[in-house]
């Protein structure tokens, strides 16, 4: 399935040093490649294989999915706020395509 | 004295069933579920409801106009619209997903969104989500009254393979156990709703197919007359019972 | 063209989850767990202790299962987690994921839905950024709901 509809849930805006969580949600159906459709035919794999944040530039958070994630993967994770600065989500399927959405943290001394 | 005691009782109980709604299949839930159910952030639903946001601003059809064109703001306009249907007009039952689709044929000049299509569910869960924490109250009379004896009577009628009526389960057997889950109410005020088992989300008739499947019993098609006036009386049992949508079921 | 005879019929529309998700899958085992520990680790020790893994004892549903990971490190340059492996002993592949950190990260916790085929023993294994490798366990009961349809 083509990537286009992801989610971010985060705080735009923090004090220096706050633990900031990130919820991210994509619509994906995580094919396992086990099941078999009506007809008995076997319906290929088709997951989202890599997840990754990048804070100022630098990677903060990578993970590498399989089939043994849930349909429509979740993923939550912390960063600390040191920096206003864009955050860079993407999320990358086996056919090498991707989902990117980016926020902006507002950090305050 | 003994009769005035036991109608004094039956009072009391009438009163207690008006005060208290059924409970919601989200009482069945563990806690993490309901932690996810309640959740933007983590609720899976919440992938259709904004791809239905986005659906509902873009222009469509030979008219080429949006939803927004005609109802503008849904935050407001749709508020509570989820809550009141179905709704019975020119004697049949239209449900949310039939009320969207008579707005593409009819104001849009559009093709109808076929039932469990990605777009009508993401709008249907959009519309619904509008009403979120609001009490289920459908009209049951005038134009409605024999839709919902319709639907009353199919609730009560034993059918399939395993000579089964959705009471047998869901009034005389709710609270009790059926392998490892407990049975609910049966009550669709969270739909359309993420399934687990579906692993996406799904309208109430994709449950109701299930429940026929269930009993070895005829599936009827999505959007039939049986489940519509079903709908109905559904909606009526879960009377003050706050819409979920999009809810996490099982 | 061949006829559909009852029996596909039936196959047909009872392919339940349950049943499709058995075909064309081999089980996997401790020892594909073990092994699957072993490349990660090459063979060194692993200690228990420094992370928690919160997962219910009991999941309504296999198909998404809601687990924490949370390490106990400063995240520093000197002394930092480099990655979170959660692996299992009955799913068909035995890594389910692998999430990865940097002393950028500064905290190092996730959360997300797994999938577990069965009732099994789930491993979460951290990879430290000095070498050592720590460990927690939990035993999870998958049950199933009352009425599966086929999805």
């Amino acid at each position: 399935m083509a990537l286009s509809n992801a989610r971010v849930s985060m705080r735009d805006a923090a004090k220096k040093g706050e633990i900031i969580e990130i919820k991210t949600l994509i619509r994906h159906p995580m094919e396992t490649g086990y099941r078999v459709d009506h007809m008995g035919k076997p319906i290929p794999r088709d997951i989202v294989k890599r997840f990754s944040a990048t804070y100022a530039g630098e990677p903060v958070f990578e993970m590498d999915l399989t089939q043994g994630v849930a349909a429509n993967p979740f993923i939550a994770f912390s960063i600390v706020a040191t920096d206003t600065a864009e955050m860079v989500f993407t999320w990358e399927n086996e056919a090498g395509e991707t989902a990117v959405v980016r926020r902006t943290l507002t950090v305050t001394e | 004295m003994r009769l005035a005691l036991a109608a004094g009782l039956l009072a009391g109980l009438s009163v207690a069933a008006v005060a208290e709604p059924r409970a919601s299949g989200t009482s069945f839930l563990s806690d993490e579920l309901r932690a996810m159910q309640q959740d933007e952030a983590a609720n899976p639903g919440m992938l259709w409801v904004g791809e239905g946001a986005r659906l509902w601003a873009a222009a469509e059809g030979e008219a080429g106009i949006s939803c927004a064109s005609c109802h503008d703001r849904a935050e407001e306009s749709m508020a509570g619209v989820a809550a009141r249907y179905p709704v019975v007009r020119g004697g049949a039952v239209i449900n949310l997903e039939a009320q969207i689709n008579r707005c593409r044929t009819g104001a849009q000049k559009a093709d109808a969104l076929p039932y469990e299509s990605d777009a009508l569910l993401a709008l249907t869960a959009f519309v619904a989500r509008q009403s979120l924490g609001m009490p289920v109250s459908v009209k049951t009379d005038g134009d409605a009254a024999p839709l919902y004896a319709a639907g009353e009577a199919f609730f009560h009628r034993r059918q399939g393979q395993m000579n089964l009526s959705c009471a047998h389960c869901h009034d005389a057997n709710a609270g009790r156990r059926l392998r490892g889950d407990a049975i609910s109410h049966g009550l669709p005020n969270g739909y359309p709703a993420y399934r687990l088992e579906w692993q996406t989300l799904g309208s109430l008739h994709r449950r109701l197919r299930a429940c026929s499947l269930g009993v070895r019993a005829v599936q009827f098609d999505y959007g039939s007359p049986e489940y519509l006036a079903l709908e109905l009386y559904l909606a009526k049992r879960a009377e003050g019972a706050p819409v979920e949508t999009p809810a996490i079921r099982k | 063209m061949k006829t559909l005879t009852r029996r596909t019929l039936i196959l047909g529309a009872g392919a339940s989850a349950a049943t499709a998700l058995l075909i064309g899958r081999a089980a996997a085992t401790t020892q594909a767990r073990d092994a699957a520990v072993a490349e990660l680790t090459g063979g060194a020790a692993i200690k228990d202790g420094r992370v928690r893994l919160t997962i219910p004892a009991v999941a309504e549903n296999g198909l998404s299962v809601y687990t924490t990971i949370a390490v106990d490190s400063p995240m520093t340059e000197a002394d930092h987690v480099r990655a979170i492996h959660i692996i299992s002993e009955k799913n068909p592949i035995a890594r389910l994921f692998t999430a990865r950190f940097s002393p950028r990260s500064r905290v190092a916790k996730l959360s997300t839905n797994l999938r577990l085929a069965s009732s099994q023993q789930v491993t979460a294994l951290a990879e430290m950024s000095d070498g050592s490798f720590w460990r927690d366990r939990k035993d999870v009961i998958v049950t199933i709901a009352a009425c599966i349809d086929g999805g």
